[in-house]
């Protein structure tokens, strides 16, 4: 089974900060590591691979420094990485993300899964692997917290949900993005990270993938950032007396103005 | 301070620091507590292709010397000694097979050992043999194709975890220490049992248990080598694997003084931090400077040996003295710095005081060392 898995550099959320004149985030002096659930979804990649054979691929769109976390991602198993970096990919929101993924997903190999985390932890939209397999036309499932089984290119999963779990199956090729409580990530193993470190790297740019100009970076995104701000707390409490039914009746008369 | 490590060696360091600072801290409270061999962080050890570093390439291990486990065994120990025992058990137990087996011995069991697969122990030590080695009572006797193994081993490390035990057993008890062998016995074999596990004062998360062979018969190409060379094995085991406990005491050190000294920052009495007391400055100071000094001399040991297969005993002991006294004082020092947190079991100090007892008794007590070291001496200066 020929896996990719899409990866993200992210800033550690342990040294998160906001620039208190911008309210953007303050990206210099922060560590970057590995998006928490990519790390997830490479590691059910990896024991996919070694259940059921195959190559597991790394691909990250990026800035030429995210090779790091496609090192780390070889010293933790991955067989193969690719690097989609572009001057023309930056600005890129999930619409031209998942476009230029897509163009570049097509490009590296045949692949009967992709593997992504559920979303990532600096963005936080988890739209990028469903908009993935939209453009790559091929059916997922979001959340997936156990992989049950493969029979007959039918790979059986559960799937997450508020108040517990779905049992779903999904047809290969196909896509998944993971919650953390699929797996516990291992640790890079000394032969893995000997490996990353003479790997090298397949780089993709806007012309390798054959991408239209309009449809990558800035000008390819339907969504722009106005502003980023941390949301000050105004609601008001109340505490709501009487009976059930009284208080039913109170609530809804609050509520009536904004319906 | 800056050792100068290979690219490689550094990356050896920074695995194991992550499975300590991950793993192992952790759990390492819970494990003591409840006298929990630690299995699946073992797993984790072998999956990051530490458990086989010291194991040769054509074996399935990475192909390290003694000073690559040294480097690993440094950060579990600063984690849990117990932990790092269990490790340095496996390699204590594969040591003589490497070091005298056959190679179809080599080839049939290191594979396991590299992956985890199987953990190995070692097994000298009896109620009447400890430091005097020549008063073992274990017997193996030749029947047909097969060894004969009768007595009773104590206080074994890994001792019902382990798969594979290199056992010494006296084959021609008229020949004295020439009349001692060593074997290969597995878990499963026909008259072997563990005894049930000792409760110790510390390394409570490791296993320790009696070993009785009773007409326990194993194949006659378990024999270690050949017969009567199970003492120079041992010997040879011994001397290879002390710098691996010596470094455990640096580790436990570290973690003890990174302990105290990160407390003594923030303890505040008579209005100002700890730490701005002469009297904690100057017991900070004499625990970094032993733990610095036991390192520097540990990495040199553990080099000098592995360039000098002939010549390791006086440095191999000389490190492991050393850096377990320094491990007992400095664990009973950060526990004074403490002070009656240090005392209590919420705290990480108390474990460590308590596991680095043993790393004076285990692998030859340090009065054997000094008594190696003497001798070395005697012979130098002729």
């Amino acid at each position: 089974m020929n896996i990719i898995v899409c990866i993200k550099q992210v800033p550690d959320a342990k040294d998160v900060r906001l620039d208190p004149k911008t309210n953007t985030m303050a990206r210099e002096g922060v560590e970057s590591i590995m998006n928490p659930f990519d790390r997830h979804a490479l590691e059910e990649a990896v024991r996919l691979k070694e259940q059921h054979g195959g190559t597991v691929t790394v691909v990250s769109m990026g800035p030429p420094q995210a090779e790091a976390v496609l090192r780390d991602a070889v010293a933790c198993g991955a067989d193969e990485a690719v690097l989609v970096s572009d001057r023309a990919f930056a600005g890129a929101d999930t619409w031209a993300t998942t476009y230029t993924l897509g163009k570049a997903i097509e490009k590296v190999a045949p692949f009967d899964l992709i593997l992504c985390g559920k979303q990532a932890i600096d963005g936080d939209t988890a739209q990028v692997g469903p908009g993935l397999a939209k453009r790559l036309n091929i059916p997922y499932v979001s959340y997936a917290r156990k992989i049950t089984g493969l029979v007959n290119g039918v790979l059986s999963l559960q799937r997450l949900m508020d108040d517990g779990y779905d049992e779903v199956e999904i047809p290969l090729p196909g896509l998944l993005t993971v919650v953390k409580e699929i797996n516990e990530p291992r640790v890079p193993s000394l032969k893995g990270k000997m490996k990353a470190k003479k790997l090298s790297i397949k780089k993709f740019t806007a012309t390798d993938i054959g991408a239209d100009a309009d449809s990558i970076g800035l000008p390819g995104s339907t969504t722009q950032v106005v502003k980023v701000f941390a949301p000050v707390f105004k609601g008001e409490r109340a505490m709501l007396e009487g009976t059930v039914d009284e208080q039913v009746e109170q609530l809804l008369n609050k509520l009536e103005p904004y319906l | 301070m800056d050792y100068f490590l290979t690219e490689e060696q550094q990356m050896i360091v920074d695995i194991a620091r992550q499975i300590t600072d991950e793993t192992i801290i952790p759990q390492r409270a819970e494990l003591d507590e409840k006298e929990e061999f630690a299995t699946e962080i073992l797993n984790d050890i072998a999956q990051a292709d530490l458990l086989g570093l010291y194991i040769p390439e054509e074996y399935g291990g990475f192909g390290g010397g003694g000073f690559e486990i040294v480097l690993a065994l440094e950060q579990f120990g600063r984690g849990c000694v117990a932990i790092a025992t269990s490790f340095a058990a496996s390699a204590l137990g594969a040591y003589p097979i490497l070091l005298s087996g056959s190679e179809e011995m080599k080839q049939k069991y290191m594979p396991d050992v590299a992956t985890g697969k199987r953990k190995a122990a070692f097994a000298l030590t009896e109620a009447n043999a400890g430091s005097d080695a020549s008063g073992i009572q274990t017997t193996a006797v030749l029947d047909g194709d097969e060894w004969v193994l009768n007595g009773t081993k104590q206080w074994i490390t890994n001792a019902g975890e382990a798969q594979i035990y290199s056992v010494v057993a006296i084959t021609d008890k008229s020949k004295g220490a020439r009349g001692a062998s060593m074997f290969v016995v597995e878990d499963t074999d026909p008259g072997f049992s563990c005894g049930p596990k000792e409760k110790k004062m510390g390394i409570r998360a490791s296993s320790t248990c009696e070993l009785i062979f009773k007409d326990c018969r194993i194949p006659k190409d378990r024999l270690i080598g050949r017969q009567g060379m199970g003492f120079i094995t041992v010997m040879k085991t011994l001397d290879l694997s002390r710098p691996g406990i010596a470094i455990l005491g640096v580790g436990l050190g570290q973690a003890a003084l990174d302990e105290a000294a990160t407390y003594a920052k923030q303890r505040v009495q008579f209005g100002k931090p700890i730490i701005s007391f002469q009297a904690i400055q100057h017991m900070l100071a004499d625990m970094a400077i032993q733990i610095e000094a036991s390192r520097a001399l540990v990495y040199a040991a553990a080099k000098h040996i592995a360039a000098h297969p002939k010549d390791m005993s006086k440095a191999s002991s000389m490190c492991k003295v050393f850096a377990t006294d320094m491990a007992m004082k400095v664990t009973t020092d950060a526990v004074q710095v403490m002070g009656g947190y240090g005392y209590m079991r919420e705290y990480p100090v108390e474990k460590m005081m308590r596991d680095a007892k043993i790393l004076q008794i285990y692998e030859g007590t340090n009065q054997i060392q000094r008594n190696v070291i003497g001798q070395e001496l005697n012979k130098e200066y002729t």
